[in-house]
């Protein structure tokens, strides 16, 4: 009991001495939770300078951050006041209603935002969106125009017949990356491979898959080929690896995150003519060219349900902190930001050509990540010969459909 | 000991167990036969940086009294240990009536995900248990003729594969393997194979993890066999050599049989310890060629957005059940021995 007042007492005496803060809050705890990469972190950096009498703010980046959210917000009180989602994640949020509807706070401090950032769901603002990725080419276009191939690739037909001459010309004996680690990344690449056929992941209106067409085939087969020109250890690839092996100067094109396209063009970790080499563009069409191969992502601000109003206030007024055109300023070349005051740059340029050339969101149906694990698990056994595509893509819709059972999506 | 005495004697260790592995285990066991409540969906438009979308979403109100109704989710029995993604009996049923021969069984049940796994799981299992008593009790004997200034820091070094953890030891040997690696690079010097890549080939990589599986475990055998080799009674060994029994017989008839129990402990731990194999396949990003019971689980609860807890759950009921059936044959021995002794 002693303990308890004592607490209590020291609560009333901190909660007491509110002197104005930084952004104009008074009192308030923001927790912000999110994907650690740069652009988020000067976001958070920025949202952070909140801090205060009164206001504390507290940061959780984490590349594992997708594991421990839906826990976090599921606790009442909210763990983290704010999770920095993304196209996927806040669907996931959504499906438990873990994150609040926010069309009250953009109204009273949002008034810097442009339309176009706000997420609305069923005509309800679900989050606000900073920042555009998106997987998209990078070239070498020193190579290329020493193995004689004129222009960048438009065309992941032109990205084979390129790949064939710079290895016919003995350059380099596998000039193509993806990021085609077994999992999740290799079924991104599907995702994106298949949106360029301009087709659907589901029958209209249901959440039954329908992948196992002849654009699903075709999908694979255009991977199939590329990867043909990919080192043997391709099933190991992931972001990190593919960016090492194009600032080792191993590769002449490869298909990489926006996100990466700052830290591959800055003068760290590579030499000076792999950098000056190096041409961002947008994500290659093929086949029917419906749309560039390639998903659009977007990263925003979800604010918890689980929490007082006044700290969902806080934590907006701190991430409205967080994403102003003065933070855009002193990082234009970290992201493709959605924010007033940002510049296009060399190293945005093959997100925002993607965007330009039509590409279609990432699907924010609930069911997608269903089917994205089933993608990341099965079509390896095609890719290494042991299978036939048809057979793949059936083992897909099988894993997807007993997957999305349980999840109550399908009966 | 009186029966009160025993029973106040083992209450705490009771307790403890009760609460920290029977309870768990029933929790799993219970989460594995519910799925999740069939999701109300509703048909929504979506805006966003990238225009506007008609979509499917689900209806959280809705949703969230069939939830509060039952916490636990839909009751499905035993659907969920037989659908595609477990042990898939349907699928399996149908493999056996429209295969032409064993053969195209065989490889139409490993292209389902429990069998596959299964595979590698009690290959893996069985390749490594006992190469790891081979090599620790290989080891044991030699460093045990070691003269004693240099038998310390031997030993230190012989255990160090076993301090490193797990994950990182993989990892660390997953570059060395790298076509740039030390070792990678070695190998394809003596093959003379420029395009010799150990992670491209499933084979090379089923072999590639059992050699870092024996890396690993060998010096746990090893410690517990050279422990046991200083209590190998000296005057049966003299009687031996008196005997006129060579070193190879010396061991064969003393020294083994008197390491038996020793050997049944440590077959039991790696048992146990192989047939939940899971760093390895993390570290070497070897999901593509190589997946273990544990990794389905790991890969139902981590990396996605929405976790399978009624999979996982599952998954881990059906391997506590495969370890029991792998420990059955050990643990009848060790019954028969102790009966032995009693009589």
């Amino acid at each position: 009991m002693f303990l308890k007042t004592i607490t209590a007492a020291g609560a009333f005496a901190l909660l007491g001495s509110t002197a104005m803060a930084g952004c104009g809050i008074t009192a308030g705890n923001v927790s912000i939770l999110s994907n650690d990469f740069p652009a988020i972190q000067a976001v958070t950096a920025a949202a952070s300078a909140c801090a205060g009498d009164g206001v504390t703010v507290e940061t959780n980046l984490t590349k594992d951050h997708k594991d421990i959210m839906v826990a976090a917000l599921t606790a009442n009180p909210a763990q983290y006041s704010s999770v920095i989602v993304s196209n996927s994640t806040l669907v996931t949020l959504m499906n438990d209603g873990l994150v609040r509807p926010i069309d009250d706070l953009v109204a009273k401090h949002g008034a810097a935002l442009n339309k176009s950032q706000l997420i609305t769901v069923n005509g309800k603002v679900m989050a606000v969106a900073f920042m555009a990725n998106a997987q998209h080419l990078f070239t070498r276009t020193d190579v290329l125009a020493e193995a004689g191939v004129e222009g960048v690739p438009a065309t992941y037909e032109d990205v084979l017949a390129a790949a064939e001459k710079v290895r016919a010309a003995g350059l380099m004996e596998y000039p193509v990356a993806l990021n085609t680690k077994a999992g999740w990344n290799l079924a991104e690449e599907f995702v994106n491979m298949y949106m360029g056929t301009g087709a659907d992941f589901f029958k209209a209106g249901t959440a039954e898959a329908s992948v196992n067409n002849k654009n699903g085939v075709a999908t694979l087969e255009m991977l199939k080929s590329l990867v043909a020109y990919s080192n043997p250890d391709y099933l190991t690839y992931d972001s990190n690896a593919t960016q090492a092996e194009w600032e080792a100067g191993n590769l002449a094109m490869a298909t990489m995150w926006g996100t990466r396209g700052g830290a591959v063009l800055d003068d760290e970790g590579s030499t000076a003519e792999v950098v000056a080499g190096t041409l961002l563009s947008a994500a290659p069409t093929w086949g029917n060219g419906a749309r560039p191969a390639s998903t659009l992502w977007w990263d925003g601000i979800g604010i918890s349900t689980n929490i007082s109003d006044e700290d969902a206030e806080a934590t907006f007024i701190a991430m409205m902190n967080g994403i102003t055109t003065e933070v855009v300023k002193a990082n234009n070349d970290a992201a493709v930001w959605l924010v007033e005051g940002y510049t296009p740059s060399p190293a945005s340029a093959g997100v925002s050509g993607t965007a330009a050339g039509g590409a279609a969101p990432y699907p924010m149906v609930p069911f997608m990540g269903a089917l994205h694990t089933a993608l990341g698990a099965e079509i390896t056994d095609f890719l290494q010969g042991t299978e036939s595509a048809q057979q793949a893509l059936a083992d897909v819709e099988a894993a997807y459909t007993a997957a999305a059972k349980e999840q109550g999506f399908l009966k | 000991m009186k029966n009160r005495t025993f029973f106040w004697f083992i209450l705490p260790s009771l307790i403890t167990m009760v609460l920290f592995i029977a309870l768990p285990i029933v929790s799993v066991a219970l989460q594995s036969l519910h799925i999740e409540h069939e999701a109300v969906m509703v048909e929504v438009e979506n805006c966003g940086p990238f225009g506007c979308k008609q979509e499917l979403q689900v209806d959280v109100e809705e949703t969230a009294k069939l939830k509060k109704e039952r916490p636990l989710g839909q009751f499905n029995g035993l659907g969920t240990y037989t659908n595609r993604n477990h042990l898939a009996v349907a699928e399996i049923g149908e493999a056996w009536q429209s295969s032409n021969g064993f053969a195209d069984f065989i490889s139409k049940a490993l292209n389902l995900p429990f069998y596959r796994a299964l595979a590698f799981t009690l290959t893996y299992t069985f390749v490594v248990t006992p190469l790891v008593l081979i090599f620790g009790f290989m080891i044991a004997l030699g460093v045990n003729t070691l003269p004693k200034r240099i038998k310390g820091p031997t030993i230190f070094i012989s255990l160090l594969p076993m301090i490193v953890t797990p994950l990182i030891g993989a990892l660390i040997l997953f570059w060395m393997i790298d076509a740039n690696g030390v070792i990678g690079s070695t190998l394809q010097w003596i093959f003379d194979d420029p395009d010799l890549s150990l992670k491209a080939s499933p084979t090379l990589t089923w072999i590639m993890l059992m050699v870092y599986g024996v890396w690993h475990s060998a010096p746990f055998a090893f410690i517990v066999f050279y422990a046991g080799l200083q209590t190998v009674p000296s005057d049966t060994m003299e009687a031996a050599m008196i005997d006129g029994a060579s070193r190879w017989e010396r061991t064969r008839y003393v020294v083994l049989p008197h390491l038996m129990p020793l050997t049944v402990f440590i077959s039991l731990i790696q048992l146990m310890d192989n047939f939940r194999v899971l760093e390895p396949i993390i570290s070497f990003s070897a999901q593509a060629s190589a997946t273990s019971l544990s990794w389905i689980i790991y890969n139902d609860l981590v990396g996605t957005e929405s976790q399978f807890f009624g999979s996982a759950g599952a998954t881990s009921v059906l391997t506590i059940l495969g370890v029991a059936i792998l420990l059955i044959p050990v643990l009848i021995r060790t019954w028969r021995d102790f009966n032995q002794k009693v009589v």
